[in-house]
């Protein structure tokens, strides 16, 4: 596992039904791309986050493929209708095989 | 002001068309999630009588995009090394087994700090700044090792220390045992360096406002630092900035935690007096 990997969500605690909400999701993680070479010249080998998933009350938000070419920490912000009360599970995969995971509870309200 | 060593040859050619005040900076309201306001532009200090009469924060010098960034924690990337520095005020180290918190309770407990920093120590006769005294803590207290100036683990929690004081006015102390270590910051500060013979003062004073190449130039204040790039995506401390600073006017440079750049960033803080602390900021 990458070093100093945390995942942050931030989702509105309540929503009326069918409403659109923005999600927005932030992971530190250095996503370091493979094409670097260290200070004696060995490439760096790559570990990125490759895959990040969103799902509602186990329906699909998004699932999202990332590439080397994505920054460090990746950021992503979007919208999702809410038509009940339920959870959202945020998912991260990492190059190495962990997963990382949060998830976050919504009210209708 | 801003314009002084241009606007002869500019009012020239734009007799009748306003001339643009492109590079300037802008009259937005920096409000900190929604909560906290942060004074960014303040009256001068005394000490700068006939230097400037308005002391403002970088942040008025950035785009709009780069300003939203600082005014929410989830948005500010460097919030995420608050977090990794939260862990370990949290962590025992060193020989005495201690954590910052052992001794300093919550993070919480040191709002304000940043804003009086650096500022003299009686009994090491010397002024500190705040990684020298986190340094002290971790030797004297802790018995751990002293961490690199600037290093990763230094800044992170200097943008700790820095978060819980958002919204606190810089103040300095200049006067009594620091005087003289801030005259020879000032010193510094109004030195030319390096093969273009450029001083602190050559752009941050006399032509803040204006273009630098494609970037803006700000007055070179410190009360929001530490400072996430997007440049280069991580947080940049104080003396680092002088050093790129002094590097670009092709010089030897100080390095950071010199005494030189313990000066400077005394003096440097100073003329910053009533800005709000602001770090972690974004910049470009």
């Amino acid at each position: 596992m990458a070093d100093g990997v945390k995942p942050r969500v931030k989702v509105p605690k309540s929503a009326s039904a069918g409403e659109a909400i923005t999600i927005k999701t932030l992971i530190s993680h250095p996503m370091e791309s493979g094409q670097r070479k260290d200070s004696s010249g060995n490439t760096i080998p790559r570990s990125i986050i490759n895959r990040f998933t969103c799902e509602f009350n186990g329906e699909s938000v998004i699932d999202v493929t990332m590439e080397p070419a994505i920054s460090t920490n990746p950021y992503f912000e979007f919208e999702a209708t809410v038509p009940e009360a339920g959870e959202f599970k945020f998912t991260w995969y990492d190059d190495d095989g962990s997963v990382y995971e949060d998830s976050k509870k919504i009210e209708i309200g | 002001m801003i314009f002084k060593t241009l606007t002869a040859a500019a009012a020239m050619l734009a007799l009748t068309a306003p001339v643009l005040v492109a590079g300037g900076a802008d009259d937005d309201t920096l409000v900190i999630n929604g909560d906290i306001e942060i004074t960014t532009k303040a009256a001068a200090a005394p000490h700068l009588d006939g230097h400037l009469d308005e002391v403002m924060s970088g942040w008025h010098f950035r785009d709009d995009d780069t300003q939203a960034m600082e005014m929410d924690d989830f948005d500010n990337p460097g919030m995420i090394f608050v977090d990794v520095a939260t862990d370990t005020w949290n962590t025992a180290e060193g020989s005495e087994g201690k954590s910052c918190a052992d001794c300093h309770n919550e993070p919480e407990s040191m709002a304000g700090v940043r804003a009086v920093y650096p500022r003299w120590n009686e009994e090491a006769g010397e002024v500190r700044t705040l990684q020298m005294q986190m340094n002290a803590c971790r030797t004297e207290r802790m018995g751990a090792e002293a961490w690199k100036y600037d290093s990763g683990d230094a800044i992170n929690m200097e943008a700790l220390l820095a978060s819980v004081s958002r919204g606190t006015p810089v103040n300095v102390a200049i006067d009594g045992p620091a005087a003289e270590t801030w005259e020879k910051g000032k010193e510094i500060y109004y030195t030319r360096y390096g093969l273009l013979e450029l001083s602190c003062a050559n752009c941050h004073e006399q032509n803040y406002g204006n273009y630098i190449r494609a970037d803006h130039l700000s007055q070179g204040q410190i009360n929001a630092f530490p400072t996430y790039r997007l440049k280069n995506a991580k947080l940049n401390g104080m003396h680092s900035r002088f050093k790129g600073c002094i590097r670009d006017t092709r010089a030897e440079t100080f390095n950071p935690g010199s005494p030189e750049f313990v000066a400077l960033e005394l003096y440097v803080a100073s003329r910053g007096n009533g800005l709000d602390v602001e770090g972690p900021s974004v910049r470009n």
